[in-house]
């Protein structure tokens, strides 16, 4: 019997292996094929604690700190552990009531989940935190987790620095391999958000390990994997604190933008937007109150009008279109327009506010007296210049020559979301005139003065200052010229801020008669009654016209005259003509920080200015409308009269819509073109040359002087 | 016949391998029993020879099986022949006295409390006297194993101390005693059986994991097309087609009656919620007759899946090569519950990984398989069927405690053999391989 099932043993032994290899088969797929079960574990045991590291500090270019650090603490809470808490003891602290308790826990659950903590209660106030700290003990689970705020000592720049706020599923998913976490505080705007990997620093991780019940047993492997929070860097930037100070003040109630750019370096002194706002309102528990009213006005207080806001740049644009049809050899500097107080060559006459016979005799006194027709004309003669066979081509070449100033473009400041602004496509162009064939330099006439399509940025207005300053290159406009501890990546970041940008071939020589013109312009011209005490400068105003009101106010300039230290643009919006606003505002600016004080005269200015309330009605009847009353100033300042009287340097009505010329005006235009090509262009290149040659050795002499003052 | 020359010396002819695995296994066990409690913040050499910790209870538990694995060696073999019927009684007695003296531990009524703080688990021995019992009933020259009769005898031996084992609450040592079938097998139970258990269990599987209607039907349409196909046999034979149809009438009733009714009335609450929680279904408590009548029991209030939960994380977490000795996160931070009991495995699993686990794995198999090639070797059918019955209780030990802690298998309360943490279940593992390599070293004989 036994003999006969011998062969039994055999499948049982069988049954055993297939049912230890099913057994192999399933460890083979928990063990080796699944990583799901190392993190379930390591979520079950360690116990991660960040330690955040301090921010980075940004200072001004004389080490002065923009803003700080101080410490605050939050209320955090791990729900899973919060049992037994006396609920009526803690919503009696916070002066909340039960179900707010209950939805405050419900988030942090939702939020972090169970096991992790969650902040219940950001930024307490330092009654609070005392009272917490004695009454702990009744609430197990919760505890105060320190937190390092932003503080700013000078209560400016709100826009430049930008804020740090909570992350959110956003800002996650988009950072995802960066280390944050729900609860984090990030840069969200601003140099906050540009430097945000050398501010933030590196966040330090300690591991406990944990045990079932969530009590912590003491390091995870002897803290062999902890790592230590390295403190964040801090930036140095070119900033002033004192011009900027001192831009806010001069904008506020006024809705405008400055920017002062050291021509030299590219770096930014100042860049004013207004309205602003103090940027103490949006850190800590301030934050949650203000942020709400500051999204919703109308008057936009956090948009950064400098970098964003679009504007004609009207007459400030004159110099640009003058160096265009210089370095095309269109017209030599005694190239003079006979103006009557009118362009009438495109059909609708349009009307310049100087009549006086000679006032556009030559390019310099049709810069100083900033002669609408006399850019018209140079405009026209860039567009239909005979060297591009069509306006078309004409068109392109100068758009060229336009982007090259940095206008139509990004520049690239080290700031989130630059606007480009706008040079306008041929697209455009094609789109309202049909073909190419019939372009005429008459349907976009007022480019030559910066009106139509053209639009700029006041960045890029001060920038396009520090290319004629500096005669032909600019450096990228920025803010960090340092930063704390620069190892490589750092210095290739910042490179493009320490290259040149030559990024026209225009000759020098070219770009000194244009600043002569714009010296001009402040001695008699429209600038003449904006003095800078001690030095000469070259400035251009513009009066723009728009489309939303009353005509902006513009202000370009830089100073000294030789050798520039200090390029501005200022624009303030629906304010009327550019000399008796965004003038004075730019003078002062250069002022302050060619000369680090201000003079008493000019210090009764500022606190003028400082008090005009150029506020559009529409924006002031929008407070009224909204009970925010209290942003309106106490002083009000009727401006209807000045402004009316001014409005007439570019009083052209309908001017963005195109017009076609008749015929027999065309044939005048095609006359009077030939007129003034006919300047021989090989004279005029001699005289250019004999002009370097004299240049250059002045130069040599100036260097000989200095290496003799050196060796003596 | 009872010729017995080598009886004065006890380790001759005692199979050398088994000593050492067994060694082996319960130094492991101890090792695992370490891991879980070790503690860095107490001085374990001191806690060692205070016997407080479970590890160190374990090793005076293996020193005192120890003396009776070589006492058992010194005995004569024929010793367990005479007394396995008496002994198979003294079982059922005592596990009938847990109805009345029975302390209750960990919700089961199972055991006897004796002297010194140490309680006794009838139902553990009884697993040796059954073996013994079975040995004896199948070696006996009368008793023909190929005739009904015996096969319904043996049933009998069987299933009268795994009946009181559910009786106790002790689901999982009265499915132990389904191990038996290995040695009745092996002696001449007809695999039909195997086949229609087997059968059984994929029915009741298929009926947790289908629709009842659904599985009607597809029962229904097998069956139809197995007349179809087979119209031409079915005319030569009436009887078949009676027999399909007979089949088709049993499996109906499996799925519609014996299986709720196994699970509402023979399961407790927790069983049912357990194994459903294995596929992922939900078991409604309320349709379950036991734990109605027997209620406030505290199983019935944690049918999650906690246990298996953690176990799995443990033993995936240890990886290919382990987290490394004593460095496991799941069992220092005693996350998987009765860690050194039912769950000792985990410990092992995340502390040493896949190599760890595959080569434990691979010392058991060679444990199994050593003691079959013992068995085979046997002239004895008492020492043979004893020695399936061993290979048999091992292996359905191993098989569902490890199944159960990575998740194929529902939880059931098994030990480990030999790892495990526990006096009783260590007892009675040495007493049966030790008993085992008596009965081998003197496998010359014929022992009835």
């Amino acid at each position: 019997m036994a003999l006969y099932n011998s062969n039994r043993g055999g499948i049982i032994q069988i049954i055993i292996g297939f049912v230890f290899v099913i057994i192999i088969g399933q460890l083979i797929s928990l063990q080796i094929f699944s990583n799901k079960y190392k993190l379930a574990a390591d979520n079950n045991a360690i116990f991660r604690k960040i330690i955040y590291p301090d921010r980075g500090i940004i200072y001004d270019r004389k080490r002065r700190a923009l803003l700080e650090n101080s410490i605050s603490y939050d209320l955090v809470v791990i729900p899973n552990e919060a049992k037994g808490v006396d609920t009526i003891a803690l919503c009696n602290i916070l002066r909340i009531d039960k179900d707010e308790f209950t939805k405050r826990m419900i988030e942090v659950i939702v939020k972090n989940s169970r096991v992790k903590a969650g902040i219940f209660e950001p930024f307490l106030s330092p009654e609070l935190y005392a009272q917490l700290t004695e009454n702990l003990y009744r609430f197990p689970g919760f505890s105060l987790s320190e937190r390092s705020i932003r503080t700013y000592p000078y209560n400016t720049a709100a826009h430049v620095l930008g804020y740090v706020a909570e992350v959110d599923v956003n800002f996650l998913q988009k950072h995802e391999d960066e280390g944050y976490e729900m609860g984090d505080y990030a840069g969200m705007t601003g140099l906050e958000k540009q430097y945000e990997n050398v501010l933030m620093g590196q966040r330090g991780v300690k591991r406990f390990l944990r045990d079932n019940k969530g009590k912590i047993q003491g390091a995870f492997e002897k803290g062999q994997f902890d790592t230590l929070a390295v403190a964040g860097r801090n930036l140095y930037t070119s900033m002033d604190v004192d011009v900027q100070q001192l831009a806010e003040k001069l904008l506020q109630h006024k809705i405008g933008s400055a920017v002062v750019i050291n021509p030299k370096t590219g770096g930014v002194i100042a860049m004013a937007s207004s309205p602003g706002y103090n940027p103490n309102l949006l850190t800590g528990n301030q934050r949650r109150r203000t942020i709400g009213s500051l999204l919703t006005d109308t008057a936009r207080p956090i948009y950064n009008r400098a970098i964003k806001g679009q504007y004609p740049p009207g007459s400030t644009f004159k110099p640009m279109g003058a160096l265009i049809a210089l370095d095309e050899g269109l017209i030599s500097p005694s190239f003079g327009y006979n103006c009557f107080g009118l362009y009438t060559s495109c059909g609708d006459p349009r009307k310049c506010e100087h009549h006086n016979a000679g006032h556009a005799a030559n390019l310099q006194l049709a810069l100083a007296n900033s002669c609408n027709s006399y850019f018209l004309q140079v405009f026209r003669m860039a567009i239909d210049n005979p060297k591009y066979h069509n306006a078309k081509q004409g068109y392109l070449k100068w758009k060229e020559y336009v982007n090259s100033f940095g206008l139509g473009r990004k520049l690239g400041i080290d700031l989130p979301s630059e606007n480009k602004a706008s040079i306008p496509d041929t697209a455009q162009y094609n789109k309202d005139f049909g073909n190419p064939k019939y372009w005429n330099s008459c349907y976009m006439l007022t480019l030559g003065i910066g009106q139509d399509r053209m639009t700029a940025t006041p960045l890029q207005l001060a920038n396009a200052m520090a290319l004629i300053a500096n005669e032909g290159f600019y450096y990228t406009p920025h803010f960090v010229d340092s930063l704390e501890d620069e190892d490589e990546d750092d210095k290739a970041i910042l490179a493009k801020f320490r290259t040149k940008q030559e990024v026209t071939k225009i000759s020098g020589d070219i770009f000194k008669i244009i600043k002569e013109g714009m010296h001009d312009v402040t001695v008699y011209g429209t600038a003449a009654g904006i003095k800078v005490p001690g030095h000469e400068y070259c400035a251009k105003t513009g009066t723009a016209q728009n489309p939303h009101g009353k005509n902006h106010s513009l202000f370009v300039c830089f100073a000294p005259k030789d050798n520039p230290k200090v390029a501005v643009a200022v624009v303030v919006e629906n304010a009327g003509f550019g000399a008796t606003w965004a003038g004075p505002i730019g003078g002062l600016l250069m002022e302050k920080y060619l000369n680090d004080t201000l003079t008493a005269e000019s210090k009764t200015k500022t606190e003028y200015l400082a008090n005009v309330d150029l506020m559009p009605q529409s924006i002031k009847d929008w407070y009224v409308r909204n009970n925010k009353s209290e942003r309106l100033t106490p002083i009000e300042y009727n401006n209807d009269e000045l402004g009316d009287v001014w409005d007439m340097e570019m009083v052209s009505e309908n001017n963005a819509k195109p017009q076609k010329p008749k015929d027999t005006i065309q044939k005048a235009v095609d006359s009077s073109f030939k007129k003034t090509s006919s300047i021989p262009p090989t004279n005029n290149s001699n005289t250019v040359k004999k002009d370097s040659a004299a240049l250059i050795n002045k130069k040599k002499k100036k260097t000989i002087n200095t290496k003799n003052v050196q060796h003596t | 016949m009872s010729n017995t020359p080598n009886q004065n010396n006890f380790s001759k002819g005692t199979d050398l391998a088994v000593i050492i695995l067994y060694f082996a296994m319960v130094a492991i066990g101890i090792l695992c029993i370490f891991m879980v409690e070790f503690n860095p913040n107490i001085n374990w050499s001191n806690s060692l020879i205070a016997g407080k910790n479970s590890y160190s209870k374990q090793i005076y538990f293996a020193i005192f099986c120890g003396f009776v694995g070589i006492f058992i060696l010194l005995m004569d073999s024929k010793v367990f022949t005479a007394l396995a019927n008496i002994s198979y009684g003294v079982g059922i007695v005592l596990m009938l006295a847990t109805f009345v003296l029975g302390k209750n531990i960990n919700g089961s009524k199972s055991w006897i409390p004796i002297a010194g703080g140490f309680n006794l688990q009838p139902a553990e021995l009884c697993k040796i006297f059954t073996a013994l019992i079975l040995a004896k009933f199948i070696s006996k020259p009368e008793t023909d194993f190929t005739k009904i009769k015996s096969h319904l005898i043996a049933g009998g031996i069987i299933a009268l101390p795994a009946i009181l084992s559910i009786m106790q609450h002790e689901m999982g040592l009265a499915l132990v005693y389904s191990a038996f079938l290995f040695a009745m097998y092996r002696e001449g139970l007809p695999p039909v059986i195997l086949i229609v258990a087997l059968s059984f269990a994929v029915l009741v599987i298929a009926t947790l994991l289908l629709e009842p209607t659904l599985l009607a039907i597809i029962l229904t349409i097998i069956a139809a097309v197995f007349i179809i196909s087979m119209v031409k046999r079915f005319k030569r034979n009436r009887n078949s087609i009676l027999i399909v149809i007979g089949i088709w009438a049993i499996c109906f009733g499996t799925i519609r009656y014996v299986v709720p009714y196994i699970f509402n009335n023979v399961f407790e609450c927790y069983q049912s919620t357990r194994i459903y929680s294995m596929i992922g279904k939900e078991y409604d408590c309320s349709q379950n007759k036991k734990s109605a009548s027997a209620s406030g029991k505290q199983h019935g209030k944690k049918p999650d899946d906690y246990n298996v939960k953690q176990s799995k994380i443990a033993i995936g977490s240890g990886g290919f090569w382990g987290r490394g000795f004593l460095k496991g996160t799941q069992t220092r931070g005693k996350y998987v519950p009765e860690q050194n009991t039912d769950f000792i495995f985990t410990s092992l699993g995340e502390a040493f990984g896949f190599i760890g686990t595959a080569s434990f794995l691979g010392l058991y198999l060679f444990f199994l398989f050593r003691i079959i090639r013992i068995a085979e070797r046997q002239r004895s059918t008492f020492s043979r069927v004893y020695a399936y019955s061993v290979v048999g209780i091992f292996f359905f030990h191993i098989a569902v405690n490890i199944s159960m802690t990575i998740g194929l298998f529902p939880v059931v309360g098994i030990p480990l053999p030999l790892i495990s943490y526990g006096g009783s279940s260590l007892l009675t593992f040495t007493v049966l391989v030790f008993i085992l390599l008596r009965l081998d070293a003197d496998r010359q004989m014929v022992l009835r």
